[in-house]
């Protein structure tokens, strides 16, 4: 083997996913025709396809190949198997609901494959340019995604807003990596954080704002969130649900790798950026959800909320930081998908619904889907003994390790006021009288919802694995 | 058996009879009988088993007994289980009560059954694991855990106002035991380690002491639950069902002032000593203002809340007065107020499932009608005012004179606390049991069922048992008391010196 072929290897997910996009574009302009068709299927194949040679390879040693621009560790691997994850249970679940809506189009696919290949490439990038590359293969594929219902005028407004809002999220991250290139000389990581050294200069510091603002609209966090309610409401479903898990994923992961690989030196200033994020996010989330209506608009809020636990382990910047934040995401991605799933079954007469009063008295009309429901619920909202309790347990260990006690009493209190709007909705479901009875939910739909809420309702049980790879995840980093 | 040793066993076996209930059609009416009797079946091996465990505990020792430890986690955490003289006699406690819940809940409880009772039996397991764990991790699971259930036992069966106090439950318990939580990160932080046993000789910081301190008693406070935040127990005890108000006074009370003897006390002495004060002077707003408030009340159920209240104070007083008589008596309190504020709110299910209202001027003359039921009552408000011969008193009377040997001033507060406790028991007993019987909705009134009789007999035993013998519970305690007391008291010096011999 060349040494071209051996640094392919490295990026065999990669590559598969681009071949397979190309090949899926082909497809879908050869075979003439706007309705999907089988076209989520061999996206799902492409998708899977990845997502073995990602696990098939996490043993193998990692590198760093392309002239330093792209990093295989094991930390890549466990958030790429997570965005993979996230995409594949997407496409499953959405088919059933475009159909219904008369969207079927096959460019969702398409562009789900694309968006997922940004996220991979976003995830194991290690300098500037990649990093750049990947997050604007992602984002405009997501643009679109979002637009994906064109007759729609509420999908098209989301569209819109989140291309505005992104493209300027964009120019400032560009800005930001064109001051630290024009500091640090160089655009890797490493390099940059060599250039650094202990000591960051005022230039440096800016081009790490600059750069946060990009990284925190993507992932949606205070205050770089006002899109986030907007687009999840607008979107179809099956959009909103993949806006909360994959993309969040990818970009969790590069603000991670960002931070811990390119600016060691610079902890104290990062690190009163981070906090700040965290706890803003964390307070919007909790207060801002507690008056809506929309079960979708809420999700949204929730995912602010939850993104800022997922920076206070970050905050502590250490490994068990680190792990904290890669078990945070892998369970936040579980209860998203498994919530959404719950949320795209919810239709009456054929029509999708999503106002939370019309969850009223679902444990009397769809027993089991309450209980599904309001077990994530209440991992979501962190109760213990579910799994969610465990992700916020294993960061607010790190902040604590790492001193930050104030980060880590604020934080825990928001999570009691976030408890109260879960809350509610097990309460709507199981307290109130029943409004009227929700269709047959899909298949797929159920298994998702029943298998994640039992994920999560069991994670206590054999909590092993994931916290084993988290850690090797982590360890990775350091 | 299968790699577990007989508390795992204690705590998990109500999940198989979920399990059991699961497999069950509950629509029809067959199968709610099946599924009571499954829960009955159940919680009664419970309860045996604990009774078998209870022939094998060794009392007056101050160890832990029947440890078990397990890797469980990855990362440094283990499960760890195991019973000393002050948590055991609370597992037997619950072990004892919850057959009488299901009994209580037979007849009343008929929408929803299946999911009442797997609620029940989820909680039984949440509870008995709660004094079992000696790990802190496994600890706050429990804990925290049994929040779930109890929400919807509120939210799901309750009166009128059901959802604003399951909300308002859910909710504190929740903040307070959050802060808890920070303190356990903290306390990890610090030694590396959450196990309970060795945490117990891991001398913290007096200045980091205070903190930890102050977290965990918001946790503990809320649920005990102490002055001023009390607030939510009332509320709970009133719109929860009957079997819930038992299990809430019953047991979840108790979690907290057992949080105290466990965690609290001997983890920081420091802290514990230096705001003794603070705890002295709640307990007697709490002893003398929720008395006077009970005095005021229209609502049966809410008057034996606030009486609650009152004597979780004594606890509080009892615990904090650190002497052997105080823990030991504040230990027996616990228990004897488990059993009678239990029965109290049995005996007004009873009154309420023939009546459906709490309202105390709705009744008034019963005894004509209902004179067993009278005579039963009146056994569990005496013991209720603690009366000699019943476990109230013991409880009330090692307290008080415990505290009296540390503090004279909160012992001659408190003491009126037992005048008032007086004053408000026999006031409701008067206004419902005697009179005149005028009130034409209560002419039809039947004495006690076969069903209720099972469910109240025990309780009077025990009570009047316990009152004229309490050794068994005592002796349990104190080995592990003594110990608690003598590892205070040596801190307490070793703190003194070290303050002595720094410039």
């Amino acid at each position: 083997m060349n040494s071209i072929s051996l640094e392919l290897a490295h990026a065999l997910p990669e590559a598969i996913l681009a071949v397979g996009g190309v090949f899926l574009v082909l497809l879908g302009a050869w075979r003439g025709r706007d309705d999907d068709g089988p076209m989520s299927e061999f996206a799902v194949a492409v998708l899977g396809a990845a997502l073995v040679a990602v696990v098939l390879g996490r043993h193998r040693a990692g590198g760093v190949v392309f002239s330093d621009a792209f990093i295989d560790d094991s930390f890549g691997d466990f958030m790429k198997a997570l965005s993979l994850t996230g995409s594949i249970v997407v496409l499953l679940m959405s088919g059933d609901f475009f159909r219904r809506a008369g969207v079927n189009r096959f460019e969702f696919p398409i562009l789900v494959v694309l968006a997922t290949l940004g996220m991979l490439m976003l995830i194991s990038a290690n300098g500037l340019i990649a990093l750049y590359l990947g997050l604007e293969l992602m984002s405009l594929s997501l643009y679109v995604v979002a637009a994906i219902s064109r007759d729609d005028a509420r999908a098209s407004e989301a569209g819109l807003k989140y291309f505005v809002l992104g493209a300027l999220s964009s120019g400032m991250l560009l800005y930001g990596a064109s001051l630290l290139y024009g500091f640090a000389g160089t655009v890797s990581f490493s390099g940059i954080a060599a250039a650094i050294g202990d000591k960051p200069n005022l230039g440096v510091i800016f081009g790490l704002a600059f750069l946060f603002v990009g990284l925190a609209f993507k992932m949606s966090v205070v205050p770089f969130h006002m899109w986030t309610p907007d687009v999840y409401e607008g979107a179809p479903t099956p959009v909103t649900t993949f806006f909360a898990s994959a993309p969040k994923m990818a970009a969790v992961a590069v603000t991670v790798r960002v931070i811990l690989t390119a600016f060691p030196g610079a902890a104290s200033q990062w690190q009163q950026i981070i906090v700040f994020l965290a706890l803003a996010s964390m307070a919007l989330g909790a207060f801002a959800a507690i008056a809506q209506t929309n079960i979708k608009r809420l999700m949204a809020y929730s995912s602010i909320g939850h993104m800022g636990f997922a920076l206070v382990g970050l905050a502590a910047g250490t490994e068990a930081g680190a792990r904290g934040v890669a078990l945070y995401m892998a369970i936040y991605l579980v209860m998203t998908l498994g919530a959404f799933a719950a949320i795209l079954s919810m239709r009456v007469d054929g029509k999708p619904v999503e106002q939370i009063a019309d969850l009223s008295g679902l444990a009397r009309t769809k027993p089991a889907m309450a209980f599904f429901f309001a077990m994530l619920m209440f991992s979501l909202a962190g109760v213990p003994p579910l799994a969610g309790f465990f992700a916020k347990f294993y960061v607010f260990m790190a902040a604590v390790e790492a001193k930050l006690y104030w980060l880590a009493v604020i934080g825990i209190l928001t999570s009691a006021v976030s408890a109260f709007y879960y809350l509610r909705i097990v309460k709507v479901m199981y307290f109130d009288e029943p409004a009227p009875a929700f269709d047959r939910p899909d298949r797929t739909q159920c298994a998702v919802l029943a298998l994640s809420a039992l994920a999560m309702l069991l994670f206590w049980v054999f909590p092993a694995p994931l916290v084993n790879a988290a850690a090797a995840a982590a360890h990775s980093l350091f | 058996m299968f790699g577990f040793g007989l508390l795992s066993w204690l705590t998990f076996l109500p999940l198989v009879g979920v399990a059991l209930i699961l497999a069950v059609p509950g629509d029809t009416e067959a199968g709610k009988n099946n599924i009571r009797w499954i829960a009955l079946w159940t919680t009664l091996a419970v309860f045996a088993l604990s009774l078998y465990a209870w022939s094998k505990f060794v009392p007056g020792v101050a160890d832990f007994q029947f440890v078990e430890q397990k890797n469980w986690f990855g990362s440094g955490l283990t499960y760890k289980m195991g019973v000393d003289g002050v948590s055991f006699p609370f597992v037997v406690l619950t072990a004892f009560l919850m057959p009488l819940c299901i009994g209580a809940s037979w007849a009343p409880i008929q929408s929803r059954v299946k999911e009442y009772m797997i609620a029940f039996l989820v909680l039984e397991t949440l509870m008995i694991g709660v004094f079992t764990a000696l790990d802190l991790v496994l600890f706050y699971l429990f804990f925290e855990g049994g929040l779930i259930p109890m929400f919807l036992i509120i939210g799901v069966w309750g009166g009128k106002r059901r959802i604003y106090a399951s909300f308002k439950f859910f909710l504190y318990t929740l903040a307070g035991s959050l802060l808890m939580l920070i303190a356990i990160l903290a306390m990890y932080a610090q030694t590396h380690t959450t196990d309970i046993t060795a945490l117990l000789h891991a001398r913290f910081d007096p200045g980091l002491q205070k903190y930890l301190w102050l977290a965990f008693f918001a946790s503990f406070a809320v649920k005990m639950p102490m002055w001023p935040v009390h607030t939510w127990l009332p509320d709970a005890h009133v719109e929860a069902p009957t079997a819930g108000s038992v299990i809430l006074a019953g047991i979840l009370l108790k979690m907290g002032g057992y949080g105290f003897i466990r965690f609290s006390l001997p983890m920081f002495p420091d802290a514990s000593h230096y705001f003794a004060p603070l705890v002295f002077a709640l307990s007697i707003i709490a002893i003398v203002y929720t008395s006077l408030v009970a005095l005021v009340q229209e609502d049966m159920k809410k008057l034996i809340a606030y009486s609650s209240v009152a004597h979780m104070g004594f606890v509080t007083m009892g615990l904090f007065a650190m002497n052997q008589q105080a823990v030991q008596g504040a230990v027996f309190q616990m228990v004897s107020h488990g059993l009678v504020s239990g029965a109290l709110f049995l005996c007004v299910g009873v009154v309420y499932d023939r009546l459906h209202t709490r309202e105390i001027s709705a009744y008034g003359g019963i005894v004509a009608r209902m004179p067993v039921y009278a005579t039963i009552f009146m056994v569990f408000t005496m013991a209720n005012v603690g009366l000699p011969g019943t476990s109230g008193f013991i409880g009330e009377f090692l307290s008080l004179m415990g505290a009296f040997q540390a503090n004279s001033w909160v012992a001659f507060f408190a003491t009126t606390g037992v005048i008032l406790s007086a004053a408000y028991a026999l006031y409701l007993y008067w206004r419902v049991v005697f009179g005149k019987l005028e009130k034409p909705s209560l002419t039809g009134l039947q004495d006690l069922n076969p069903r209720e009789w099972a469910v109240l007999v025990p309780l009077v035993l025990l009570t009047i048992y316990y009152g004229v013998h309490p050794g068994p519970i005592l002796d349990a305690c104190s080995g592990s008391v003594a110990a608690l007391i003598s590892d205070y008291n040596s801190a307490l010096a070793l703190t003194k010196t070290a303050a002595l011999t720094l410039p």
